[in-house]
């Protein structure tokens, strides 16, 4: 390390991430002094506003928090308002909600891999010019994303807040013709998802490692879980969703008013790397063999490597997807479980007094919700948890390894190194119901 | 040709808005040989210090800083579009106004809330001057295109101003209310094709009020099937709180 070294970076709204970040970074001397990921987005407030407002809108208002990850904020919310209520979902609508979920990790880890990651190992500033030098690349990107948003359009009605599914089940389901559709883009999805694994196969991701205690649903069956399941962690943690406050402890760090969560160590990780370091083994045949491809095998500690993780999420959520559908094209579809939206109006589903939890993985990681309801169903407390605040104390100190690792390279080069960090995390800023700013002495 | 450069920029919003542009798929492509998009964060790194023929804002406006932030756009703005229902109507950010903002910043931030400054919600035309309106939560892309294609000519776009109900019918859906369920289509604006009522589920508001509502028969409709004025106000709320500012004083 240069002794003499001065490096002051500061990137200000950090692009291709969702929501508003800054990176800051100060070394002097040749001494790190300060590395930080501020968080600028304006609050929004929404575990405040919600007190007052019935625990079956919650789901249609949360989805709002986020419009990436609509569908995961939806699920998370059901799960957690049927937990109040004392509702079990019938094996049906546990189905379709899986169904929901494979194609909101699908959608969401294309939008990351091909236009917000894909542009730094190309050496460009956005997808805009790999229309020309890419062409085929970016039609395939955009080609897989529509057909994402297609599928939850015939499931859901819309992949950015959806309609159809809500507390208690589904206001529409597919018909025959609807799960055919379904199927035949699907099915087409896969040529495009092998392109997709070839280039992977052709990317160079930086070199790095810091292994961290990575925290994921974890589950007793044989099923990849997204949907359901305890918390689990790389360093044998297991508990109920109920106790998802002792996971996420979050607490505040001296001389800054930011809220970190951390469990057995200094910080840990959600999210794709996450999964698939605790739960590779569960992931379809077809996954497992994309990730032999990339010679990608658990545990992963690079990471830069999400990314790569989250391609390998793509194949398992897309041959996923298949199975469900065509296990209805089988099976049939029980059409009398079609619910009336509203139905609470006439008291249909019992209502009283409770308290609920929804841990649900969505593209970036594990997902809480958490609703406390009075005995006419109006919601008294609220309380979201989203990945990327899990992360934010590991983004910290991922950087405070990386930087002193770099310190030779250019200002420019290590300001790209960091932002690709972030952006691998796939951070998801505008999520901020529950997120506190960060504040440094340096500042 | 000439293609006017057209930026993106996000307030208080969860930027489904703006992904629903990159939901159009290859269609976006055929967009992008018309326009020429400078700046667009969620996206691209690019950034633009010169004016922008068109911007389009998604987001409601919470805090001072966002309110000089959007002021200093519309000074370098020839066109400001307004998009999706927070930046129109404030949308759900608005439901925040129906607390005293202290309480509700010490609710969510504890001891550490005089670090979240907030003032109430306001959409976008409550702070500058707007030239087009997209509605919905979030847009229907449909609109948009219609929307941008008017930009694009110069000419005014005119958001429909009859309810939902009419093409809810066109759509042959079954009327909520006689599925015993309280829907605020009667009175909400059109232009999403009934997005919501045609799978499923009811329509909350969220492309703000027509501007003549049926007052009284809304009022009949709720008195026909017994729903109490209150239960249908607190709906209303969801997405339109902010609007009570635009009807001061009238």
């Amino acid at each position: 390390m240069k002794e003499n070294k001065n490096i002051n970076i500061n990137v200000h709204y950090l692009t291709r991430v969702e929501g508003h970040g800054d990176i800051r970074v100060n070394v002097k001397d040749g001494v790190l002094e300060k590395c930080e990921l501020a968080i600028v987005e304006s609050p929004r407030f929404f575990e405040g506003f919600l007190r007052g407002r019935s625990i079956f809108e919650a789901s249609h208002i949360t989805s709002r928090i986020c419009g990436i990850c609509a569908c995961g904020h939806t699920l998370s919310s059901i799960q957690a308002a049927e937990d109040a209520l004392g509702i079990t979902p019938s094996k049906q609508t546990i189905l379709l909600r899986k169904l929901l979920l494979d194609m909101e990790i699908l959608d969401s880890h294309i939008l990351h891999i091909y236009l917000l990651v894909a542009p730094d190992l190309f050496g460009v500033k956005s997808f805009v010019p790999l229309l020309e030098t890419h062409n085929k690349v970016v039609r395939r990107a955009l080609r897989m994303k529509k057909t994402c948003n297609d599928v939850c359009d015939i499931l859901v009605g819309r992949h950015v807040h959806p309609i159809s599914c809500i507390v208690g089940g589904f206001t529409k389901l597919p018909k025959e013709k609807d799960l055919q559709m379904m199927h035949d883009l699907l099915n087409s999805m896969r040529i495009d998802m092998d392109a997709t694994l070839e280039l992977a196969k052709s990317l160079k991701f930086p070199e790095f490692e810091r292994e961290t205690e990575y925290v994921a649903l974890v589950s007793d069956d044989n099923e990849y879980p997204l949907l359901m399941g305890d918390i689990g962690s790389s360093d044998g943690v297991r508990m109920n969703k109920k106790d998802y406050k002792k996971i996420t402890n979050e607490f505040c760090v001296p001389h800054s008013t930011a809220k970190f969560t951390k469990l057995s160590r200094d910080s840990y990780a959600v999210g794709a790397l996450a999964r698939i370091n605790l739960n590779f083994n569960k992931l379809h045949k077809k996954a497992k063999e994309a990730a032999n491809y990339l010679n990608i095998k658990p545990k992963i500690t690079n990471p830069y490597l999400n990314t790569v993780a989250q391609i390998i999420e793509c194949v398992h959520c897309l041959e996923h997807a298949i199975e469900i559908v065509e296990y209805f094209q089988n099976n049939g579809i029980n059409y009398s479980e079609e619910i009336v939206i509203g139905i609470n109006e006439k008291n249909v589903i019992p209502v009283k007094a409770g308290n609920g939890v929804g841990a649900v993985e969505v593209p970036r990681g594990i997902l809480f919700h958490n609703y406390e309801i009075d005995d006419n169903g109006k919601i008294i407390n609220a309380n979201c948890i989203i990945p990327t605040a899990q992360n934010v104390n590991n983004i910290e100190h991922d950087m405070k390894k990386l930087v002193p690792e770099i310190i030779d390279k250019s200002e420019q080069e290590i300001t790209l190194l960091l932002e690709m960090l972030v952006r691998a995390y796939d951070p998801c800023i505008s999520c901020s119901a529950h997120f506190l700013n960060v504040e440094f002495v340096n500042k | 040709m000439y293609k006017p450069k057209v930026a993106f920029f996000d307030f208080a919003c969860c930027e489904g808005c703006q992904l629903q542009v990159a939901n159009l798929g290859e269609e976006l492509i055929d967009l992008l040989g018309s326009i020429d998009v400078v700046e667009f964060r969620e996206v691209m790194s690019e950034k633009w210090d010169k004016d922008y023929d068109i911007a389009i804002i998604e987001g409601s406006i919470t805090d001072d800083h966002s309110e000089k932030r959007i002021k200093k756009i519309r000074e370098k703005s020839k066109i400001l579009i307004a998009y999706g229902a927070c930046a129109c109507i404030g949308g759900v950010n608005g439901m925040k106004n129906n607390f005293d903002l202290e309480e509700i910043r010490k609710y969510v931030y504890g001891n550490s809330y005089q670090f979240y400054p907030t003032n109430k919600t306001k959409a976008v035309h409550q702070v500058v001057k707007v030239d087009y309106f997209v509605n919905g939560c979030p847009v229907y892309p449909h609109e948009f295109i219609e929307v941008l294609k008017c930009v694009l000519l110069g000419i005014p776009y005119v958001v429909p101003d009859k309810s939902v109900c009419v093409e809810c019918k066109f759509n042959e859906n079954v009327c909520m209310y006689e599925k015993g369920v309280t829907c605020l289509g009667p009175i909400t604006r059109a232009g999403c094709n009934s997005w919501c009522i045609n799978n499923g589920n009811i329509c909350y508001g969220c492309r703000g009020m027509v501007s003549n509502p049926a007052k009284n028969a809304m009022i009949d409709v709720l008195k026909n099937y017994n729903v109490p004025l209150d239960f249908v106000m607190k709906k209303m709320e969801m997405y339109n709180k902010c609007m009570e500012k635009d009807n001061e004083g009238k």
